[in-house]
């Protein structure tokens, strides 16, 4: 059988894909990569198509060895990696054999790094996605991180080529950030010293960040009456604020319903960024307007067609 | 109660939020219910999902497919049909829940607050038919409300770190199940043998928002034998 085996786990690896979809109605979160736009990457290092599944790896890799023939590439977090001893970059794609040991270490940039396979990752759909739900304990493998030992069936699409992301799709992941946001649909339920506090002072990453969500920590953000509000349904990228007036930035994993007032929404093409931030660094929010998000969708859009056309 | 103008706002990029109040009411849930049941019929290409709530709908879209403009029109046009709350058809579903002591963790808790002798809580409990308001917290998780105010309790103050699966609760005005086992604070009163989220079923979810529920006590030995079928 065609698969590879985890010889190390290393911190955190789950299999995620874009997400699942549909079911938020039911309160199922919709989980899938932290980083989609280094998730899509790797998948085109391998010839998949952009909504692959891949391995997120998180601050530590794994140690994995194949037992197929087929093709790799890692995006996202720069690590230490190594394939029999051979140093491999990042944002390339190279071809394994089976026997081939994968070496991967500390990410030395951002958080997360993605692990594409040319081809599938043979494990079954649940409710359409194959990615990991871990509080839930559902999708990916048995609904839980690699563990060393673990043998995943992959299924190679053939695809040999090697390639190297063009250079305009590269990413730099500073320890600072500045992320473009829309008011929310509560904005109007801060006191103005608030938001502007909010769009311009500094927040740092608390140690409470996971695949849920990130806390950060910097000025309180100052309600006019009250932080609750009956429970709505809430979206990724939302920024939460409690009473205590720190945001909280909802992420991947988010429930779908939440009691708290959301100030502002991250665009969409800037979500991505957040997966890549960890404990102590710093987040500035800019403002921009719902026409230029959308602008912005389309014009990533356009780009990830033409690298496709490559 | 003063007329509430019912609100559209974006809620980043690719989602709507269509908010009908700041209260939660049974009508106001209804309206909800019928506004998602009236666009779910357009079957408007662009909307990848929809969360209803107790007073709001949020609605995700992809704005490649479909722009805000068109999508704001579209959700305009739908409320004004929905005003008269034309309803459609709640669907009643029927769940056996155990009150039995080995399952009912906190009702000696419940009835030291409410005054009432646990078998008069749990008559409470099933003679009334709930609304789920929503689905949340956890896949599956039912908001049902209101119960009756005689068995209105507040949360534990210190949440369970593990709440069995099936477990039936109280908080505040409402009636909860829960689908897995997760850390919880409700007052736990009963539990049901029936499978509320089942992943690896065709139907995974037994329960959504808009439907009613009847409760119905079923001795110990009578869960045991649905839990086999479960």
């Amino acid at each position: 059988m065609d698969g590879i085996k985890f010889i190390k786990e290393g911190f955190l690896t789950t299999i995620q894909d874009l997400g699942r979809y549909g079911f938020q109605k039911f309160g199922m979160p919709v989980s899938g990569a932290m980083d989609s736009y280094s998730l899509k990457t790797a998948n085109w290092l391998v010839g998949n198509p952009r909504e692959s599944a891949c391995f997120e790896i998180t601050f530590q890799g794994p140690e994995i060895e194949f037992h197929c023939e087929t093709v790799i590439g890692l995006s996202g977090a720069p690590m230490q990696a190594s394939l029999n001893g051979n140093t491999l970059q990042s944002d390339t794609s190279y071809r394994v054999f089976r026997g081939d040991i994968l070496r991967t270490g500390i990410v030395q940039q951002g958080v997360r790094s993605y692990l594409a396979i040319a081809g599938e990752i043979e494990i079954p759909e649940v409710m359409g996605s194959k990615s990991t739900y871990l509080r839930g304990r559902l999708g990916g493998f048995h609904g839980r991180k690699i563990e060393a030992g673990d043998e995943i069936a992959i299924k190679p699409s053939g695809f040999s080529d090697v390639r190297q992301l063009p250079y305009e799709f590269r990413q730099f992941f500073s320890t600072s950030q500045t992320l473009r946001i829309i008011p929310g649909t509560e904005v109007s339920y801060f006191e103005l010293s608030g938001i502007t506090s909010f769009l311009t002072s500094e927040y740092t990453v608390s140690p409470q960040n996971d695949r849920m969500g990130y806390r950060l920590s910097g000025q309180a953000i100052t309600h006019k009456s009250g932080a609750d509000i009956i429970s709505s349904g809430i979206t990724n990228g939302s920024i939460q604020v409690p009473g205590h007036g720190q945001p909280i930035i909802m992420l991947a994993d988010h429930q779908t319903v939440g009691g708290y007032t959301q100030i502002a929404n991250i665009v969409s093409v800037d979500i991505p960024l957040v997966g890549q931030l960890k404990t102590g660094d710093k987040i500035h929010f800019r403002e921009t307007s719902l026409q230029e998000a959308h602008d912005l969708i389309e014009k990533q859009e356009q780009l990830f067609k033409n690298l496709y056309l490559l | 109660m003063t007329e509430y103008n019912t609100q559209i706002l974006p809620s980043g990029d690719s989602a709507i939020l269509v908010r009908f109040s700041e209260q939660i009411s049974e009508s106001i849930n209804r309206k909800v219910i019928s506004f998602r049941n009236n666009l779910e019929q357009i079957n408007l290409p662009g909307i990848i999902e929809t969360i209803p709530a107790y007073a709001s709908l949020m609605i995700i879209y992809n704005p490649l497919i479909v722009s805000f403009k068109i999508l704001y029109r579209e959700i305009k046009e739908i409320l004004d049909k929905t005003k008269d709350e034309t309803l459609s058809k709640s669907r009643t579903i029927t769940i056996p829940v155990c009150y039995d002591s080995t399952f009912s963790m906190d009702l000696q808790e419940v009835s030291q607050q409410t005054g009432l002798s646990p078998a008069e809580i749990i008559k409470i409990h099933y003679s009334s038919t709930y609304r789920i308001f929503m689905l949340g917290f956890t896949p599956g998780f039912p908001y049902m409300g209101e119960t009756d105010e005689r068995i209105a309790c507040p949360r534990k103050s210190t949440p369970r770190q593990a709440v069995p699966e099936g477990s039936v609760g109280l908080a505040g005005r409402q009636t909860g199940i829960y689908p897995i086992e997760s850390p919880g604070g409700w007052q736990i009163i009963g539990r049901t043998p029936l499978k509320i989220f089942n992943p690896g079923s065709e139907n995974i979810f037994l329960l959504r928002a808009g439907d009613i529920i009847q409760f119905k006590p079923i001795s110990i030995s009578e869960f045991e034998s649905i839990s086999k079928t479960q």
